[in-house]
């Protein structure tokens, strides 16, 4: 019989507890060294480092509000960092979270202001809310699964395909956005979206502040990501095919169908991050893309170890950062853009962690897990 | 006294937890043949990188026609008239033989412009010369691995080596091949050319060397000359003591057939049909040895059989039901055991821990889940269970499995792979590259198995292995069965012949 | 590069043109539309034409580079901010032919050493470092957007702005620009004819020298470089530094050539866009072209679709040549395959 030394949970907590630590170092690291660089560029443009993370600190957790802010930024941050995460797990480079999350936005924001008048019905809250947010999912999840699909099928690299879907995206948008789904207000000029209807609106925690129900529904998926990867046979299935797809097929998995699925959960996941967006902050959605997420998403990815524990973490600081970076800009005039030069030298160090490993003189342990892609083929 | 073409003197080299070479001396007389003979893992080809370049010793000195010198890469080895015939060819396969030979050694004209015109001169002129049939406009993809291997030794010659160094050359050969490269060897030697044959193989060794050194363990255990030794004194030098070459086993107790297989065919990623027409039969309580040399047509059989490759026609029967182009699960679930060719590329994930491996093929059955969650405590107990069972040697059951030695991953494989209910255990190269104690216990589990009355397949390039093993033998030639043969008839000359396709009754076309 | 893809590309472009001209032809003389989209396709085909070359040269020794957009962004920010300081130092808030001309060349030159530059960033992390080179290259695209971004609201939202001296000149082909009608077309700027030089240029190193040689035997199979002593990770830093300054050659394009001032963000995915061409082109300077081509006369086509009256929306226009790539990648119309060795670092196994 098991010794109390040797449970199996005690080893496993232990074993935890002491992970976690390691797992921690480098990318706590990285973020320091990004920082102090960070305050290098801008000492050599001419600004003051010190006063702008003063700013930045107090623009992102000054006050009730200022937290709440970062919260509401940290939002989309957590769904599509999750995304990118998930996708790693499976061995797939998803570059096209942004691309997922217009799509979710899209389809969210037709549900929110045009289902009801489609259907010619009033739709409860409690009904026209999960509507909304399940179908921006659902579409992002396709929208994802196409490449997937694609890669599966004919093996066809996810990293262009998704790249290319980015922009197929942008332009039905841009499209439907100036069209169809123009507002109508006579004052509108801009490319989005009319107002979703009340009862497709997430509500607010708090009377005053903007951090909504949005931001709990994010952590709850957190848990429930971590528990599918960890705890489910579906979650072996994508761990196995994503570090070693020949042993999986070897194993009588379904290697085609894992990398559809994949792409289309890491899709859902970038689409719920469009979806909150529209339902629960803007109430509508605008045409204003770039690459801006899809990049931030990788970043909080890799910073976060592609654990969804430390996505969320890292999730966090990305959203502090963006929201601080507002504030920092207007105590200090130091440009927002720095955030995104920092956020930079953060991967970089994260990616390059024998940089961090040298600087900080910390041993190499013997062998990474998760087997990213690498090349076309 | 004549000096050297190349000596070694105390070569010392070090990897991470390993001492590879421990001070290694080594001469090689001009015009000789001098067999680097070895177990896998004894340490002949890390001092045949160290002699080209590409490793660097941690101590000990080289000296080329009696000087010392130092070699940095491979450069420097080349400069000295050394050339190396690589086990995996280092050749690029969209290239022509022609690129192939002249790469980092090209003439050009008008300064830039390479000069393929002139090369290819060359290369025809030497070919000839050394009776070495090589075009050098064919692409190296077209070509057979004989010919490949020609193209590598043109290309030392090329490069003026006047040492050069086979690492394991017959491995991929038929023994006539092996006899066609033996006889270039000759050639080669007496137009002055000192040539170092790396292999494991016993009786190549006693065929062809002048001289013999044994390598054990990173050291050198002694330098003899044919006349003076052979086989079992060669293998007991090889692996510290007397080997026993053959298993124990009482004559087999063919029971039901298990497996038909009747004139499948497969194609390879190319879309070359690999196996034509391929008919056997497995029964309950019988070894099938399949014997040929690599690469005609054993891996995509195996795939072709366990669902990972698609069969392009024929019929594939398991305990009376086609089971031809399913995929991996249901054959798995009808009692099929799979140790597969390459373990890191199929056996494992190597970086997931021990326990997670162990259960790759049922981690969605009772009681390692219910319904969708893994149920890790039984897991963890399963995984406690075979390492016992199988003496995988482990700190841990929670390591990962790369960090085991390659007998141990090979234990874990067939920890898992035996400890289902299974009717058929087929077995690919199953003790390619392992240390001589883990290739006696993995035989005799596998003879355990066979008197336990499952049906298994056997295929190994090795034909001492499926000597040892097999009740009855078939031999694959370019995807054909040419013939099956009940083991206690079949000699070794028979079956060499065969390998190489050559078939007394020349009906088999 | 395959003949069906080739003739498949080409005849892509062909349809396009056609399309402009058939549907144009209602209100204007169809040579005027012919001449003037041949032209326009030329022109904003130059960044993708380079970018892919770009990548052509890293890929071709093992490096995958999506960074071409970060690098075409940098260069474009530092060669133009050399440009306007240059000139400024010549001649003050004035702009004389001789200041425009130097500047000019300062510029370009900038512009190429910066796409140098983040070239060596790029093959430090992912030769030296082996990280993985998509992530590598993800870190130049967000500096890139971070720093262009951050600099040009520092130096440029305050005080005095130097001026912009202006853009590339327009070269007048000697012959071929005299025909009549369709001379227009031989009137190109100089870097969108240095792009077509650099195509050519490009075929001949790459196989037809000893260079070309050793950079596909890099990108193919290292260890068999290795063993013949050739220095792979010596040819995958040049490789990739010259691909840097292609890129940055590109980057160019965007600030001395296009337009004489800076956008942040500007590039606007052209450098993903250069990578999807070069993929479609199966990794040879003549399909790269070719697939630049594609996207250069899709945008042509949205440039022009207003004054040509064609009736279906922009976007689906502009649509086309992702849709396109991903049916390219699908391997329908003829298959390619990357350099065996692309995206995996070399690794010397011994000490």
């Amino acid at each position: 019989m098991a010794q109390s030394s040797e449970s199996p949970f005690a080893r496993r907590a232990l074993n935890l507890v002491r992970l976690g630590f390691n797992e921690l170092t480098v990318p706590v690291l990285a973020v320091v060294t990004a920082l102090v660089v960070g305050g290098l560029v801008m000492l050599v443009a001419g600004g003051d480092p010190l006063l702008a993370y003063l700013g930045l600190w107090e623009g992102a957790f000054g006050d009730a509000k200022a937290i709440s802010e970062t919260f509401v930024w940290a939002t989309p941050y957590i769904f599509a960092g999750l995304a990118v995460a998930l996708a790693f797990k499976g061995g797939l480079f998803n570059i096209g979270a942004e691309g997922q999350l217009a799509m979710g936005a899209v389809v969210a924001a037709w549900i929110g202001y045009a289902l009801p008048g489609v259907l010619k019905i009033e739709l409860p809250a409690f009904i026209h809310i999960p509507l909304a947010v399940l179908g921006g999912a659902f579409a992002g999840g396709i929208w994802g699964a196409i490449p997937g699909w694609l890669k599966a099928k004919t093996g066809a690299h996810e990293v262009i395909n998704t790249i290319m879907m980015n922009y197929i995206i942008l332009l039905i948008a841009s499209f439907l956005l100036n069209g169809p789904m123009k507002d109508p207000n006579p004052l509108n000029v801009i490319a989005r979206t009319p107002s979703i209807a009340e009862s497709a609106r997430v509500p607010r925690l708090l009377p005053d502040l903007r951090v909504h129900w949005g931001f709990v529904f994010a952590l709850g998926v957190v848990v429930l990501v971590w528990w599918l990867l960890y705890k489910t046979t579906v979650g072996f299935e994508i761990r196995t095919v994503g570090t070693n797809p020949n042993a999986g097929q070897y194993a009588g998995m379904n290697v085609a169908w894992i990398t559809v699925l994949t792409m289309g959960l890491s899709g859902a996941l970038a689409g719920l991050a469009g979806t909150i967006e529209v339902t629960a902050l803007n109430y509508r959605h605008e045409l204003s893309f770039s690459l801006g997420y899809g990049f931030d998403a990788i970043t909080v990815a890799l910073l976060g170890k592609t654990h969804p524990v430390g996505v969320a973490l890292a999730a966090i600081l990305m959203g502090a950062m963006r929201n601080g970076a507002t504030r920092m800009q207007f105590l200090t005039q130091v440009p927002v853009d720095i955030v995104s030069v920092i956020q930079s030298l953060i991967l970089l160090f994260v990616a390059a962690d024998v940089i961090v490993r040298f600087l900080f003189r910390i041993r190499t342990p013997k062998q990474g897990d998760a087997m990213m892609t690498r090349g076309w083929s | 006294m004549e000096t050297n073409a190349l000596e070694l003197k105390a070569i010392t080299k070090r990897f991470p937890g390993v001492l590879a070479n421990d001070r290694v001396d080594f001469q090689l007389r001009k015009g000789e043949i001098h067999a680097l003979l070895g177990e896998n893992g004894a340490g002949k080809t890390t001092l045949m990188n160290i002699v080209y370049g590409l490793y660097h010793q941690d101590a000990g000195e080289i000296l080329v026609n009696g000087a010392p010198v130092a070699i940095r890469d491979p450069n420097d080895a080349i400069r000295r008239g050394i050339g190396m015939v690589h086990q995996h060819f280092m050749l690029i396969p969209v290239f022509t033989v022609a690129e192939n030979i002249i790469l980092g050694t090209e003439t050009v004209r008008h300064g830039v412009v390479l000069d393929r015109q002139t090369a290819s001169a060359r290369i025809r002129a030497l070919s000839h010369q050394y009776g070495l049939d090589v075009n050098p406009d064919l692409l190296v993809h077209d070509l057979p691995v004989g010919v490949q291997q020609r193209v590598e030794i043109v290309k030392a010659l090329y490069r003026q080596a006047d040492v050069l160094i086979l690492d394991e050359p017959t491995a991929v050969l038929t023994p006539q091949e092996a006899g066609d490269l033996f006889r270039i060897m000759r050639e080669l030697t007496g137009r002055g050319v000192s040539i170092i044959f790396i292999t494991h193989k016993l009786k190549e060794v006693l065929e062809i060397a002048d001289r013999i050194t044994t390598l054990r363990a990173g050291r050198v255990v002694g330098t003899v000359t044919p006349a003076e030794t052979d086989e079992h004194k060669l293998a007991a030098m090889m692996v510290g003591r007397e080997v026993i070459l053959t298993v124990e086993k009482q004559p087999a107790q063919p029971a039901a057939e298990v497996l038909r297989v009747e004139h499948l065919r497969v194609l390879d990623e190319r879309k070359v049909p690999v196996v034509n027409d391929a008919s056997f039969t497995v029964r309950a309580g019988e070894v099938l040895g399949i014997a040929g040399v690599q690469g005609n047509g054993q891996t995509e059989l195996v795939e072709a059989l366990t669902g990972l490759r698609a069969a392009t026609g024929g019929k594939i029967t398991l305990l009376d039901q086609a089971v031809t182009n399913q995929p991996p699960r249901p054959i798995i679930e009808r009692g099929v055991a799979h140790v597969p060719e390459d373990r890191h590329k199929h056996g494992l994930v190597l970086p997931f821990p021990i326990s997670d491996n162990l259960v790759l093929c049922t981690y969605y059955q009772t009681p390692f889940a219910r319904g969708w969650q893994m149920d890790y405590a039984a897991i963890d107990a399963n995984a406690r269970e075979r390492i016992r069972d199988f003496d995988v040697r482990t700190p841990s059951p929670f390591i990962p499995v790369e960090s085991l030695s390659g007998g141990n991953q090979q234990k874990v494989i067939v920890a898992r792979e035996f400890s289902r209910p299974i009717k058929l255990l087929i077995l690919n190269q199953p003790t390619r590259g392992l240390d001589v104690g883990s290739i006696e216990y993995i035989h005799r589990r596998v003879i355990e198995w066979r008197d336990r009355g499952c049906a298994v397949l056997l295929v190994s390039a090795e034909l001492d292995e499926i000597l040892s093993l097999a009740d009855r033998i078939a031999v694959i030639y370019k995807g054909r069965i040419l013939e099956t043969l009940n083991a206690v008839d079949a000699t070794r000359e028979q079956l060499g012949l065969l390998m190489a396709g050559v078939t007394q009754t020349p009906a088999a076309q | 590069m395959s003949l069906p893809r080739f003739a498949f590309i080409l005849l892509t472009v062909g349809a396009i043109i056609a399309t402009a001209v058939v549907i144009g032809g209602a209100q204007l003389p169809a040579a005027l539309i012919l001449v003037s989209m041949i032209r326009t396709t030329l022109q904003v085909a130059t960044p993708l034409t380079l970018g892919a070359l770009s990548g052509v040269y890293c890929e071709r020794a093992g490096v995958v580079n999506i960074a071409i957009e970060g690098m075409m962004l940098l260069s474009a920010f530092f060669g133009f901010v050399a440009s306007i300081y240059t000139n400024q130092a010549i001649a003050g808030t004035e702009i004389t032919p001789t200041s425009t001309a130097l500047s000019l060349i300062v510029g370009v030159t900038v512009a190429i050493l910066i796409g140098g530059l983040s070239g060596a960033f790029h093959a430090a992390l992912s030769v030296t470092f082996r990280v993985n080179q998509i992530i590598s290259g993800t870190v130049i695209n967000i500096l890139a957007i971070g720093l262009t971004g951050y600099l040009n609201r520092q130096l440029f939202f305050q005080g005095q702005v130097p001026h912009a001296p202006g853009v590339l000149p327009t070269i007048h082909i000697p012959v071929l620009a005299d025909l009549p009608v369709f001379g227009k077309i031989f009137e190109q700027q100089l870097i969108a004819i240095t792009a077509i030089v650099l195509v050519v240029l490009t075929h001949f190193v790459l196989f037809h020298t000893p260079w070309g040689l050793r950079t596909r035997a890099v990108g193919e199979h290292p260890r068999a470089a290795d063993t013949v002593g050739i220095n792979v990770f010596k040819m995958r830093y040049a490789n990739t530094i010259i691909g840097g300054m292609i890129a940055g050659l590109a980057g160019a394009y965007f600030t001395l050539e296009s337009v004489p001032s800076f956008e942040p963000l500007m590039t606007n995915g052209r450098g993903f866009i250069s990578l999807a061409a070069m993929i479609f082109g199966g990794w040879t300077p003549f399909g790269a072209w070719a697939a630049s081509l594609v996207f250069g006369a899709a945008q042509a086509l949205q440039i022009n679709a207003q004054g040509f009256g064609i009736p279906v929306p922009s976007q689906f226009v502009g649509m086309l040549p992702y849709i396109l790539t991903m049916i390219a990648l699908t391997g329908i119309v003829g298959k390619t395959s990357a350099p065996a060795a692309d995206g995996i670092a070399y690794e010397k196994t011994g000490g």
